[in-house]
């Protein structure tokens, strides 16, 4: 679209709403918020950006294709889901540091089950769209 | 009148009335544009119910829903315009 509004307005949104997804994926499991929501925050975040400047500026600002996130993501779920029986408990242990670090809050294996759906999401969500523009 | 009052006497009412005669225009609409308009402003109208519920029940994490309510409304406002424009192009 060729309106000098809503390009500048985009480039200006597109660091504001990923940085209030990665507050929402933070906030998390405790309150309001998790990988879901974030990752649906940063996917609308990233269209916005395509639906102003073009689909190539934003595949050159996402550098991988989005596609490759999925399985980056099952990866880390899997990976949070496995770490329990390192130490001799069950699958999907919930295990947590004993301090909370700065900022962030109390880190556990559930932060990083979160970041893994928070990459799925992002890359489904993008795929999909970017898809469905191309073809348009 | 308290605060309480006026948002169930005055407030929600006039929301509600806004609401259906939004929702009527969106079912007559001549143009799929005013029907697009109908659907931000039935968006905007529940952003301010959420928004009233906010201060009534005193939760404020009602208001990051609105918020991003607000964002998906913008998107979807914009994909239309999007690909209306493209489709007179044709």
């Amino acid at each position: 679209m060729k309106s000098l509004l809503f390009k500048t307005a985009s480039d200006y949104l597109l660091p504001l709403l990923l940085l209030f997804s990665v507050f929402m994926l933070l906030r998390g499991h405790y309150e309001p918020g998790g990988g879901f929501v974030g990752g649906l925050m940063a996917a609308i975040a990233f269209l916005i950006h395509s639906f102003a400047h073009g689909l190539k500026e934003t595949r050159n600002i996402i550098r991988i294709n989005p596609g490759m996130l999925m399985p980056i993501g099952l990866l880390l779920t899997l990976l949070a889901g496995i770490a329990p029986w390192l130490i001799g408990q069950p699958f999907l242990t919930g295990l947590w540091f004993e301090e909370p670090f700065r900022f962030v809050g109390v880190v556990g294996t559930a932060l990083l089950f979160d970041i893994g759906v928070y990459l799925v999401v992002i890359g489904a969500t993008l795929t999909i769209m970017f898809s469905i523009t191309e073809t348009v | 009148m308290s605060l309480q009052e006026y948002f169930h006497f005055i407030i929600i009412p006039i929301l509600g009335l806004s609401v259906i005669l939004v929702f009527i225009r969106f079912v007559k609409g001549p143009s799929l544009a005013d029907r697009v308009i109908a659907l931000d402003m039935l968006i905007l109208i529940s952003i301010c119910i959420i928004a009233v519920y906010s201060i009534m029940f005193n939760q404020s994490t009602f208001l990051d829903i609105a918020m991003l309510f607000a964002l998906i409304a913008f998107l979807s406002t914009t994909a239309y315009a999007f690909y209306l424009e493209k489709r007179e192009r044709k």
